[in-house]
């Protein structure tokens, strides 16, 4: 069987690592993604770790990075993806990459500093010129600011009539909001002597020349720009024309600052990229060293990996390879471990989505069967007995494959959409649940919840209307008759492949169906629980604990076989033997199966065999049996076994191997080496530990959860009867109201065709939405909860933790 | 309508899932994946069969029959048969 029967056999491997080849060995075992590395120095803290320099050293670089990646997002740029191969660079180059880097940042902030001064000095220039400018059209309203579109210039105007007097000019420019606010505190502070002029107001005041210092205190309050107003009109233009030459030198060199910090821009999009790779595989490197030991004896690093045993080889090839180099040589063997290894599964793209749905419920403990290989077929199968449209399952068929046959487009591949990628990421799964729709559709003979006639009906209208003289107007006098398989003729034989497509037409639809469906769901769950408990005899007998299959699992099987299996003989019996000649007296299963149990007789139900009753009662208390031996014969057979140990054993030596233990909780955990012992070669020690009341109450727990789950898990299965009745009737009822509303519109061809193109529209948004989507996303769900829960519980204990190796790759994507 | 036979139906889908079921692992080619094939296969083999023979064992000795309105009735007498 391939690897997905079971974990693959994971070994732990000690490395030993000369300290010169340590950094490219590690850095060569992160491309491969061979090993899982164990943390040696847990005890020790992140800042006391040998390489936490290093470590440091690489995230302050990631951080100048980031304000780099930062600065060419705000320029507008996109950092192209790193190209190639970049493998993680050795320590000495860490040095030219970070003054490199260190070097672009300075460059980046100082250009960016010098942009920013330029550019508010250039603004100053130009609200100085506006003011100016403002000043020689005091009185003109419209004048209007060039560049400082939010300051308001506030001039004195010379008033014409005071000329003898001496008038100071004080300039500058205030924000709009606070013109009120600095108008009226400057004329309460010079008491009326002044003349503000803002461009709005227009009101000629007085200004005498003392209160210049109290203005300009005033207007730094405000902070408004103040600026020289020169008397003159001539010197006012001088030094317009003088502002104008300024701001225009000062644009070029703004220019040209602008010109080189693109180019830095450009030197950074180089680096940063391969950059960013690179110092992110080296302080995975780092990190994976600080989980290494130090043997300072030797001058080589320790480290504990796991490892697959068939990639051994190869682990030992790239070591051998990388250590060369330096000239010195890294070796790798394994040592025995007492804890869980990882478990490691290895998929291609098909079966990983179904190996993903089982790991959702819980990796596998080591060496534990895999349920996933059956439920590629199972699921998708449940999934199918919840849905069977042939039209549904045709849609979702297609669907899926349109993703599989695109799949290796790089724009598919590409998306971002979370929806999307949940939906490609099952591709498969949805594959094979179309296909296997299409089938339960063909044998639930629904398509778009309509039948179809593959084959001619078994049953008769015709003999039936013959025989019982149903005439034209006897039929108008009834609205409802019913066949009756009785008369001759009538039932002409079993529909060879599917349901029969007269029970479409029939009022009595659902409950023929419901019988059928609801005896379908028990059948399928018996057997597919008696599945589970099989596959847990595999794990018996892997983990060398035979005892439990004659102790556990065949008193399991007797009990789920004894009672359910036996409802299922009950049902298959009454299907064959149980004829339409005697239909009205026909037994119940129900009721038989229910006094089964009291032990207590109907006498209006008659015995669907002779001898029966006999036959139930020692069934029931054969089942009864089995939870005794269930619930005590595993503890018994290991307690025993416990004592046959300690008592060949010499007593000084039992002794020693207590205080052992005392030192060590680890090795006496009872739920991995106390219950299931790895198969050829265990000491001795951890069996010693074993505490009766804990494997009983385990025990117990299990047969309590074996035996009332039997019961409520075969119950729980009556949900595949329940979805595909809710599928059956909703399918049905959007056909009612919708198509078949649009077909029956119009007797003209006309007409009908119009009318049915919004009507076809909504039957199929509706179909898509609530049928497809909808429904199977509910179908899925409970399929995934009757693997998970009623399938699983009998075998699977999910309780392990994945091999997670060290790798790059993530950071190659 | 028509008379159907139970054995003829038996037959056939018995040996059509019994060759993929059971002869159908013979031949999946040697590979990594031959463990998951011939798992697929089996399964496949067992819940298609099996869900085909509920549906025809439920149909086999029917106790009741079907309850059609008279319209359904004068339609399938007159034009289907």
């Amino acid at each position: 069987m391939g690897s997905m029967f079971r974990s693959e056999e994971v070994a732990l491997v000690q490395l030993f690592l000369p300290t010169a080849a340590a950094y490219t060995c590690v850095s060569r075992l992160g491309e491969l993604g061979l090993v899982e590395f164990r943390d040696l120095n847990a005890s020790v803290s992140a800042f006391q770790r040998r390489f936490v320099v290093d470590v440091r050293r690489c995230e302050e670089l990631e951080k100048t990075f980031t304000f780099l990646q930062e600065e060419v997002r705000r320029a507008g740029l996109v950092l192209p993806p790193p190209k190639g191969r970049l493998p993680a660079p050795p320590p000495r180059d860490l040095l030219r990459i970070q003054e490199e880097t260190e070097r672009l940042a300075q460059e980046l902030r100082d250009v960016r500093g010098n942009q920013q001064a330029l550019r508010a000095q250039l603004h100053q220039l130009q609200l100085h010129a506006a003011v100016l400018r403002q000043g020689h059209e005091p009185q003109l309203a419209a004048a209007h600011t060039d560049g400082a579109s939010e300051r308001t210039p506030l001039l004195q105007a010379p008033g014409g009539p005071h000329q003898d007097l001496r008038v100071n000019f004080v300039a500058g420019a205030v924000e709009p909001h606070k013109a009120p606010a600095l108008e009226r505190l400057l004329w309460r502070a010079c008491r009326g002597f002044l003349i503000a002029s803002f461009r709005e107001l227009e009101q000629p005041l007085e200004h005498p020349v003392t209160i210049g210092q109290k203005i300009r205190k005033i207007t730094d309050c405000f902070h408004c720009h103040v600026f020289p107003f020169l008397q003159q009109e001539e010197a006012r233009l001088g030094a317009l024309q003088q502002l104008q030459q300024q701001s225009q030198e000062l644009q070029e060199v703004l220019g040209e600052t602008e010109r080189f910090l693109s180019q830095v821009l450009g030197r950074v999009l180089q680096l940063l990229p391969p950059g960013q790779v690179q110092v992110h595989k080296m302080k995975a490197v780092y990190l994976a060293l600080n989980q290494c030991s130090v043997s300072t004896t030797h001058k080589c690093l320790i480290a504990e990996a796991w490892c697959s045993v068939r990639d051994l080889p190869a682990l030992q090839e790239a070591l051998r390879d990388s250590s060369m180099e330096e000239g010195v040589s890294a070796v790798a063997h394994r040592i025995p471990c007492r804890d869980m290894p990882p478990t490691l599964i290895r998929t291609n793209r098909f079966t990983a989505s179904f190996q993903g749905i089982v790991d959702a419920y819980g990796v596998g403990r080591y060496q534990e069967v895999n349920p996933a290989p059956y439920t590629i077929i199972t699921f998708p199968f449940l999934f199918a007995v919840m849905f069977g449209d042939v039209g549904h399952g045709l849609l979702m068929f297609l669907f899926a494959l349109a993703m599989v046959l695109a799949e290796n487009r790089p724009a598919v591949k590409a998306a971002q959409n979370e929806i999307w990628q949940t939906f490609f990421r099952g591709r498969y799964l949805l594959l094979l649940m179309g296909l296997f729709s299409i089938y339960t559709g063909f044998i639930y003979n629904e398509c778009f919840s309509r039948a179809t006639s593959i084959f001619p009906s078994g049953w008769s209208v015709a003999a039936m209307a013959n025989q019982s003289g149903w005439s034209d107007a006897f039929l108008a006098q009834h609205t409802m008759l019913t066949l009756d398989p009785n008369v001759t003729g009538v039932f002409l034989g079993p529909y060879p492949f599917g349901i029969d497509p007269i029970w479409s037409l029939a009022a009595n639809h659902l409950s023929f169906l419901n019988s059928f469906k609801m005896k379908m769901s028990v059948i399928l769950g018996v057997v597919h629980m008696a599945f589970g408990v099989v596959l847990g005899v595999f794990n018996h007998v892997h983990f060398g604990q035979r005892h439990r299959l004659l102790l556990e699992t065949l008193p399991e099987l007797t009990f789920l076989l004894g009672l359910f299996g036996y409802l299922v003989f009950l049902v298959i019996y009454k299907w064959l033997c149980v004829w339409a000649a005697r239909a009205a007296s026909a037994p119940s299963i129900l009721i038989h199966f229910i006094n089964m149990f009291l032990f207590s007789h109907s006498p209006s139900n008659r015995l669907l065999y002779p001898r029966q009753e006999v036959v139930q009662a020692t069934l029931v208390v054969l089942a009864l049996a089995m939870v005794p031996i269930l619930l005590l014969g595993t503890p018994l057979h290991l307690l025993h076994r416990h004592r046959r140990r300690l008592r060949r054993r010499p007593a000084d030596r039992q002794e020693e191997n207590k205080a052992g233990l005392l030192d060590l909780p680890d090795a006496s955990v009872n739920g991995w080496s106390s219950d299931e012992e790895k198969a050829g070669g265990l000491d001795d020690e951890e069996e010693a530990e074993l505490v009766p009341s804990e494997v009983l109450m385990h025990q117990a727990i299990h047969t309590i959860e074996f035996c009332l789950g039997c019961v409520s898990n075969t119950a729980s299965y009556l949900r595949l009867w329940a979805l595909s009745l809710a599928h059956a009737q909703l399918s049905e009822v959007l056909w009612a109201m919708v198509m078949r509303i649009g077909l029956g519109l119009g007797r003209e061809v006309g007409v009908a065709a119009v009318v049915l193109v919004p009507i076809f529209a909504a039957f199929a948004v509706m179909t898509v939405a609530i049928l497809l989507v909808m429904e199977g996303l509910s179908a899925f769900l409970h399929a995934l909860r009757l693997h998970w829960v009623e399938f699983q519980n009998k075998f699977y204990s999910g309780t392990g933790y994945k091999l997670s190796p060290f790798t790059f790759a993530a950071t190659d994507d | 309508m028509t008379a159907h036979s139970f054995a003829l139906p038996v037959i056939i889908f018995t040996t059509f899932w019994g060759l993929v079921g059971i002869a159908g692992p013979w031949f999946v080619p040697k590979g990594p994946n031959r463990g998951v094939i011939i798992t697929m296969l089996v399964a496949t083999a067992v819940c298609c069969y099996l869900f085909w023979l509920i549906a025809i064992l439920a149909q086999l000795n029917p106790l009741f029959g079907p309850q059609l309105k008279n319209e359904t009735i004068w339609y399938v007498r007159f034009l289907w048969e």
